[in-house]
C-alpha cells in the first residue's frame, strides 16, 4: 500500500465520530463606530501609516514626481497612470531594485489594519514584498469591520495568490525589539480614498 | 533517557540573571496576548468557535484531506503523503536531486524541524538557508530553535552581535538590533534572489478550495516562494480546516495569541503555482494517527503552534527551550512528544507544575495540563518514570496506605528534623536543592485536631 493510502486509512480507522461544524454567527462579533478610524489607529500602531485623500488628484501628483526622481518606481494603480506591465515576467535580480511600488487593495480590515491584494492587484506576486517602499491604494467604503466579512467579499480561490499585508515588514527577533524592515517592505503607507 | 529536562534547565538556570531575564521576556509577550484579547468582546467565542471547528475537523480528518489533494491537484499542485520523517526528507530530497539544485532557503517550518530536514540534507552535502531571522541566528550557531515563534528567544543581543560578527562580518560590539537586522537583511536578500527552491511550511490548509494559508511578520515565505522555481509546502496533516471562512477565525486568534499582534504582517494565500513554477505539497502523518487513536490525546492535533502556552508557563520560562530536547518545546510539546517517543520524553509532562495557565490561554481550547496529567498515569504505568522516582513513590504508596505506621514515621521525621536538621538538610535530599525546607512542627493537624477539634466547632 502506498503512503498515501496508509495515512488515510490509519485516520479513518482512528478519528472520532462526527461532530457537527459550528455556526459562526457574524452579528455576535465586534463592529466599529468608526471603521476608518479604527482601521488607521491599528495600522498605525504597527508600523504603518495611513493618510485619507479627498481623491486621487493629489496622489497622482506624488506618483508623477516618484517617477521623475529617477528611482525605480513600479505602478500597479490604473487610476494612476500607465500601468507598469513589464513587471510580469521580471525576474527577482531585477526587482531587487525596484524602490517604490503602488498597488491597489481590495479592501482593508478595521479590526487588524490589514489590507486584501489579489495576484493580478500585484502585477506579479513578488512585488509587494520585494520592494523598498509600499503605497496601498484603498477605497474608504471598502473597509470591512473584521476578518469575517473581509472573507465574505474576497473568494481566496479565485485567483492563484492572494494576501493580507498588515502594514511593513517586521521582526522582533533580536531581545524582543521591534525592527520595522526585515526581508520586505519597509514602509508601508495605506492611502483611504474618501 | 539519555538527557532529561531536569538536568538540561539545571544547566540552565546555573545563569540567574540571564534565567530572570528569559523568564521576563516572555511574561512581556504573554502580557501582549491578554491586553490583544482583552480587546476583542469575542474573545471566549473565538476561542469556541475555533475549538469546535477543529473537533469537526478532527472527526472528518480523512474526507477532508482527500478533499484537499483533489482540489489542490486541480489547482496544479503536486501532491505527496509521508508517513514519517525519513519519508518527508527523501521525497524532499528526490525533488532537489531532479531538478540539480543548489540554493535552497527555507521559511520557518516547524515540521521540517521536527523531521530533521537540515541534518538529512547536510549528509548530501546540501545547504538549506533558514531565513526567518531568529532561525538564522541559530541555524549560523549550530543550535535548535528554543521557541517555535521566537526562535531566537533564549539569546541576547551580546550573542546576536556576536553570531554576525562571526558569520557576516558586522561590527565587533554593535548590539544595535536595527542594524544587527539590516544586516541580516542584506545577506538573505542576496540568497532569496539566487534561490531556486524554497520551502515553506503550511499555517492552514483549506480542503474546500486546495490552497494554504503561510503566516509571516517578515516576509521571508514570500521572498522565498515567489522567487524560486520551485516551492515546497511542508504541512503536518493537521493543518487543514474545512473551509475558507474558517480562516477568519483562526487568522484572529493566532497572531493575537502568539505575541499580542492583531495579525501577522502577511497572510499568504497560495492556492495555485504561478506560470512556470512548481508547487509541491508533502502531507506528513509522522505519528500523528497514532495520536488520534489516543482518545485522552488527540486533542493536542487541534493546535495551530501559537506557543501561548510556552509564554505563559512557569516551567518553560525559568528552563528555556532547550532543556525540553525537541522540536516543539513548552506545555504542547510535552504532550505531542511522548507520542512520538515515549521513552525518550517520559521526563517532559512531570516538566509542569499543572497550574492550567497553558490551558486557560490556548486560542483552541486544548486541555493541555490534564493531557500532561494523564501522560504521567500512562508513563508510570508503562515503566518509564526513572528509578529513583519509583522507589520513591513506591515507598510513599506503602507509608500512606498503613496509618499507624504513617504517623509513626511523621512523629519521628517532625523531632529528626527539628533535633538533627541536617539530616534533611544536605545535598543527598533532591527536595532541598534550591529550596528551604520547611520548619517542622511539634505536632501533626491530626494531633491537633483531635485535641481542639471538638472545642472549636461548638
Amino acid at each position: 500500500m502506498s503512503a498515501r493510502e496508509n495515512i488515510l486509512n490509519a485516520i479513518a480507522t482512528n478519528q472520532p465520530s462526527l461532530v457537527p461544524l459550528p455556526v459562526i454567527e457574524r452579528n455576535a462579533v465586534i463592529d466599529y463606530e468608526d471603521r476608518y478610524a479604527q482601521f488607521k489607529t491599528v495600522l498605525e500602531s504597527i508600523g504603518g501609516k495611513v493618510k485619507l485623500i479627498q481623491n486621487l488628484t493629489e496622489l497622482k501628483k506624488q506618483f508623477i514626481a516618484d517617477k521623475a526622481s529617477g528611482n525605480f518606481v513600479i505602478n500597479a494603480v490604473a487610476d494612476l497612470g500607465e500601468l507598469d506591465n513589464q513587471v510580469a515576467s521580471m525576474q527577482a535580480s531585477d526587482m531587487e531594485k525596484v524602490e517604490k511600488t503602488y498597488i491597489k487593495a481590495t479592501l482593508g480590515v478595521a479590526e487588524n489594519g490589514a489590507v486584501w491584494v489579489y495576484e493580478s492587484q500585484m502585477q506579479n506576486r513578488l512585488l509587494p514584498f520585494i520592494c523598498q517602499h509600499l503605497i496601498i491604494v484603498i477605497d474608504k467604503k471598502d473597509i470591512v469591520a473584521t476578518m469575517h466579512q473581509a472573507y465574505e467579499s474576497i473568494d481566496v480561490a479565485k485567483e492563484g495568490f492572494g494576501a493580507f499585508i498588515a502594514g511593513p515588514s517586521k521582526t522582533a527577533d533580536i531581545e524582543q525589539s521591534l525592527v520595522i524592515g526585515a526581508h520586505g517592505a519597509r514602509s508601508a503607507t495605506v492611502y483611504v480614498v474618501e | 533517557m539519555k538527557t532529561t529536562h531536569s538536568k538540561l534547565a539545571e544547566k540552565f538556570i546555573a545563569d540567574e540573571p540571564r534565567t530572570d531575564w528569559h523568564d521576563e521576556t516572555l511574561w512581556f509577550v504573554r502580557e501582549k496576548r491578554d491586553k490583544a484579547a482583552h480587546g476583542l468582546p469575542e474573545w471566549e467565542q473565538l476561542r469556541e468557535w475555533a475549538s469546535q471547528i477543529k473537533n469537526h475537523t478532527l472527526s472528518n480528518l480523512s474526507d477532508y484531506l482527500k478533499e484537499f489533494e483533489e482540489k489542490a491537484k486541480a489547482n496544479g499542485i503536486i501532491v505527496h503523503w509521508a508517513e514519517n520523517g525519513a519519508e518527508h526528507n527523501k521525497i524532499i530530497h528526490g525533488i532537489i536531486q531532479r531538478h540539480k539544485i543548489q540554493k535552497i532557503v527555507k521559511s520557518k517550518s516547524m515540521l521540517t524541524e521536527e523531521c530533521h530536514l537540515n541534518e538529512y540534507l547536510q549528509q548530501y552535502n546540501i545547504e538549506v538557508v533558514d531565513t526567518d531571522l531568529g532561525e538564522r541566528i541559530v541555524q549560523f550557531r549550530k543550535e535548535p530553535p528554543s521557541h517555535i515563534v521566537l526562535p531566537a528567544i533564549h539569546l541576547k543581543k551580546e550573542d546576536v552581535s556576536a553570531t554576525f560578527h562571526e558569520h557576516l562580518g558586522t561590527e565587533k560590539g554593535n548590539n544595535d538590533p536595527q542594524y544587527l537586522t539590516e544586516a541580516a537583511r542584506q545577506h538573505l536578500r542576496d540568497k532569496f534572489v539566487q534561490s531556486e527552491l524554497a520551502i515553506t511550511g503550511v499555517n492552514f490548509a483549506v480542503a474546500e478550495t486546495g490552497g494554504f494559508v503561510v503566516c509571516t511578520n517578515e516576509g521571508n515565505a514570500d521572498m522565498g516562494a515567489h522567487t524560486a522555481a520551485i516551492h515546497i509546502a511542508c504541512m503536518g496533516f493537521e493543518k487543514i480546516i474545512p473551509k475558507a471562512e474558517h480562516l477568519g477565525v483562526f487568522l484572529r486568534l493566532l497572531a493575537r495569541s502568539a505575541t499580542g499582534q492583531p495579525i501577522t504582517t502577511y497572510s499568504s494565500h497560495f492556492q495555485k503555482p504561478r506560470p512556470g513554477q512548481e508547487m509541491h505539497i508533502v502531507i506528513v502523518d509522522n505519528g500523528r494517527s497514532k495520536q488520534l487513536s489516543r482518545e485522552d490525546f488527540r486533542n493536542s492535533l487541534k493546535c495551530i503552534r501559537c506557543a501561548a502556552c510556552f509564554n505563559t508557563c512557569p516551567v518553560y520560562r525559568r528552563s528555556g527551550g532547550h532543556s525540553y530536547h525537541t522540536a516543539v518545546a513548552g506545555p504542547i510539546g510535552s504532550i505531542l512528544n511522548p507520542n512520538l517517543d515515549m521513552k525518550a520524553n517520559a521526563d517532559l509532562p512531570f516538566a509542569s507544575t499543572l497550574c492550567g495557565s497553558c490551558t486557560n490561554v490556548c486560542p483552541v481550547k486544548i486541555n493541555i495540563h490534564e493531557q500532561l496529567w494523564k501522560w504521567r498515569q500512562v508513563i508510570a504505568a508503562e515503566g518509564y518514570t526513572d528509578a529513583t522516582k519509583k522507589i520513591g513513590m513506591n515507598a510513599m504508596a506503602f507509608l500512606f496506605s498503613k496509618p499507624s505506621l504513617y504517623r509513626f514515621a511523621g512523629k519521628w521525621g517532625r523531632w529528626m528534623m527539628r533535633i538533627f536538621p541536617f539530616v534533611t538538610n544536605n545535598k543527598l535530599n533532591i527536595w532541598y536543592k534550591q529550596r528551604e525546607m520547611p520548619e517542622s512542627p511539634k505536632e501533626s493537624f491530626r494531633d491537633w485536631y483531635l485535641k481542639n477539634g471538638k472545642i472549636n466547632r461548638n
